[in-house]
């Protein structure tokens, strides 16, 4: 018999902190994936910031900056415009990148910085015990909308990848999910796309990714999953929102 | 002919591979707990294995090796 | 060497390319836009980064990224931009990154103003961000030393793993003076601890600031202040300016050194022994200098652009044993010679009362 599944190579052998059940481990196994593919490990620096995903420099065994909440696309912009021919990426989470790191977000988009960021959205603060995240969907209870978000008093919950699909800037745009196989396998396809822009420098690479989060949610791993399912992907739909070059006239260059 | 393995320590009893499994041969065991304290996931009947490596996708410790 | 009539923002900005700064991340703000103006036009020729980001924060965080990587990385403000950088600059000192950070000061708080100030002093020394750290702070006084200063503050980043801060004010950043560009010397400095790639050949490299375990983190703060130790022995500096017989002594630095020198020329002229001493490195703070300058002096005079926040540091480093007393202007107000004169002669009279 030969090994058809196993850890990959640029994902560090040591236990994951995270929840029993958070799918977090699956996107970064499949970023890792990813890296391993294209045999990127040794050209990649990884960026994250704060949230759940903090500690991930351990996990991915390219080299990591750990960056302040909400600033990964800065950061990464630093890295990549000083050192062009390597790959870089952010892992950024909901409340991050829509909230505290909207600015940045939004801008590395219209440039056009040739990165890649992976964007998960679990409609949470899973790192500091559930409050309200920009992606918190009405009526959900979270710590802070203790009687169901109400948009009257909290605002709507920010999309994400439609409103990065208006900026120029934006190469991909696409929302996949993680609570089945299939989408599982598509978010694959779809992180390798990202990362190929970067190389192709197609511009600003997006992947947001359905996520969970089992504890917060108070849901069991399972549930929570259906949760994504049910609730989630009618409000947040899958797809591809932007695919394109931002920088069409640098083809063939 | 096929086989997972679980590793013992990393699994973290989440059961997300038991609702991937498509003949249905992943569940969670009840009789040892690892050192965190979970039940892990085993699978009941080696011989019904096929390969296709589903729990091991939906691991979200990356606790599962597959072979062939 | 050719000698070049310069504006003071200009002027570093040259500077910033010869010390081999790679890259400049920067938002415009008055008085110090002239250093991005000319950076997005040199950079183009000399071979470098030069990015106009979308906030102060953004701009920081680019410098983190980039000094990450190992590269030579440079950002500049004034005082409300500042301000916003500090979250930055404090992930920077936690992660043990070098950049030169520039302060082209104007008044405050709040908005402020836009002319000359010094008001930023307790910001810069005492409190740049959270958490215990330091900056090297360099207040330079001509067009001329902030070139000089350029490279020795990437040096000195570099050597210590630490951000440098030069601390100018609009006064400085928008005059012209004569500068030479000395041949650059700047040190090359091996960075193992760049995360720049690992190309399969190292361990990955981790730049961080997190360390969840108290005393993890207790020992990477102390390791930093063996570190701030050694740059306080070697590389506190200060000039001292007739200060041999001097009773009055007046301490001041950048633009303000300039004008109590003025002063003190004058009150030589009559009869009165008047010195300066001019700090040049706020911190580590030069007080084995100030001693020296001091210790003939009954009265010391800090004359700042600020309400005296230099005064509490003079008073510590000369131990209280002499009276120090307080003149100053602020609000973008620039102190007269013969204002300072008049403090001069104020003590030099009285004596020490």
């Amino acid at each position: 018999m030969a090994v058809v599944f196993e850890r990959p190579k640029s994902f560090a052998d040591i236990p994951l902190h995270y929840c029993p059940g958070c799918t977090h481990g699956i996107i970064h196994r499949l970023v890792c994936e990813v890296i391993d593919e294209m045999g990127i490990e040794g050209d990649t620096i990884g960026v994250c910031p704060v949230g759940c995903s903090v500690m991930a420099y351990d996990y991915f065994t390219c080299d990591m900056i750990e960056a302040a909440h909400g600033r990964a696309p800065a950061v990464a912009t630093g890295v990549k415009r000083t050192n062009p021919d390597k790959f870089v990426f952010t892992y950024q989470g909901d409340g991050d990148l829509a909230a505290i790191g909207t600015a940045e977000t939004v801008h590395a988009a219209t440039r056009g910085e040739n990165i890649v960021v992976i964007f998960v959205n679990n409609t949470t603060y899973g790192m500091t015990g559930g409050q309200m995240a920009p992606t918190t969907l009405p009526g959900q209870v979270t710590q802070t909308t203790p009687f169901g978000r109400d948009p009257k008093l909290m605002g709507y919950p920010v999309r994400v990848c439609e409103m990065l699909a208006t900026l120029t800037g934006t190469a991909l745009a696409q929302r996949v999910a993680v609570d089945t196989v299939p989408h599982i396998r598509e978010a694959k396809k779809a992180i390798r796309k990202a990362f190929e822009n970067q190389r192709d420098k197609k511009g600003f690479s997006i992947v947001e990714v359905l996520s969970t989060c089992p504890t917060n949610w108070g849901l069991s791993p399972v549930d929570a999953l259906k949760r994504l399912n049910d609730e989630m992907i009618p409000y947040y739909p899958l797809g591809v929102y932007k695919d394109g070059n931002a920088f069409p006239e640098k083809e063939g260059e | 002919m096929a086989k997972i393995t679980v590793n013992f320590e990393k699994c973290k009893g989440c059961a997300l591979c038991t609702t991937a499994c498509p003949k249905k041969i992943v569940e969670l065991q009840k009789e040892k707990r690892n050192r965190k304290g979970y039940f892990t996931a085993v699978c009941i009947d080696d011989s019904q294995c096929i390969g296709c490596a589903m729990c091991a996708m939906m691991c979200p410790d990356c606790a599962i090796v597959v072979e062939k | 060497m050719e000698r070049n009539l310069m504006k003071g923002n200009e002027a570093l900005a040259e500077a910033a390319i010869r010390a081999g700064c790679k890259c400049f991340f920067g938002y415009p703000i008055t008085p110090q836009t002239e250093i991005s103006a000319y950076l997005a036009k040199r950079f183009k020729q000399a071979g470098g980064v030069f990015l106009q980001a979308e906030s102060e924060i953004a701009a920081i965080n680019m410098v983190l990224g980039a000094a990450s990587t190992g590269v030579r990385a440079m950002t500049s403000s004034s005082s409300p931009g500042i301000s916003l950088k500090s979250e930055g600059i404090s992930y920077i000192a936690g992660s043990d990154l070098p950049c030169v950070i520039i302060n082209v000061q104007r008044g405050g708080p709040g908005l402020g103003g836009i002319q000359p100030s010094q008001a930023d002093y307790w910001q810069a020394t005492k409190a740049l961000g959270h958490g215990d750290f330091h900056l090297i702070v360099f207040a330079p006084n001509s067009v001329q030393e902030m070139v000089d200063t350029v490279t020795k503050a990437f040096d000195l980043a570099d050597e210590y793993r630490m951000p440098a801060m030069i601390l100018a004010d609009g006064l400085l950043g928008q005059m012209m003076e004569p500068v030479t560009f000395p041949e650059v010397t700047a040190k090359e400095i091996e960075k193992p601890w760049a995360a720049n790639g690992h190309g399969n050949k190292r361990e990955h490299n981790i730049i961080n600031s997190l360390f969840l375990q108290p005393d993890v983190l207790e020992k990477s703060v102390k390791d930093r202040f063996e570190r701030y130790a050694e740059i306080k022995e070697k590389h506190s500096d200060a000039e001292l300016y007739m200060t041999e017989d001097a009773e009055v002594v007046v301490t001041a630095y950048g633009a303000t050194a300039r004008v109590a020198k003025a002063a003190v020329n004058m009150a030589r002229e009559q009869g009165i022994k008047a010195g300066l001493i001019r700090p040049i490195t706020l911190w580590p703070f030069p007080v084995k200098q100030i001693n020296e300058g001091a210790k003939n002096a009954h009265t010391i005079i800090c004359a700042e652009m600020s309400m005296g926040q230099m005064v509490d540091d003079i008073k510590l480093a000369v131990n209280c044993s002499k009276p120090v007393e307080f003149f100053g202007r602020t609000g973008g107000v620039i102190p007269k010679p013969s204002e300072i004169l008049d403090e001069i002669k104020k003590y030099a009279k009285g004596g020490n009362q």
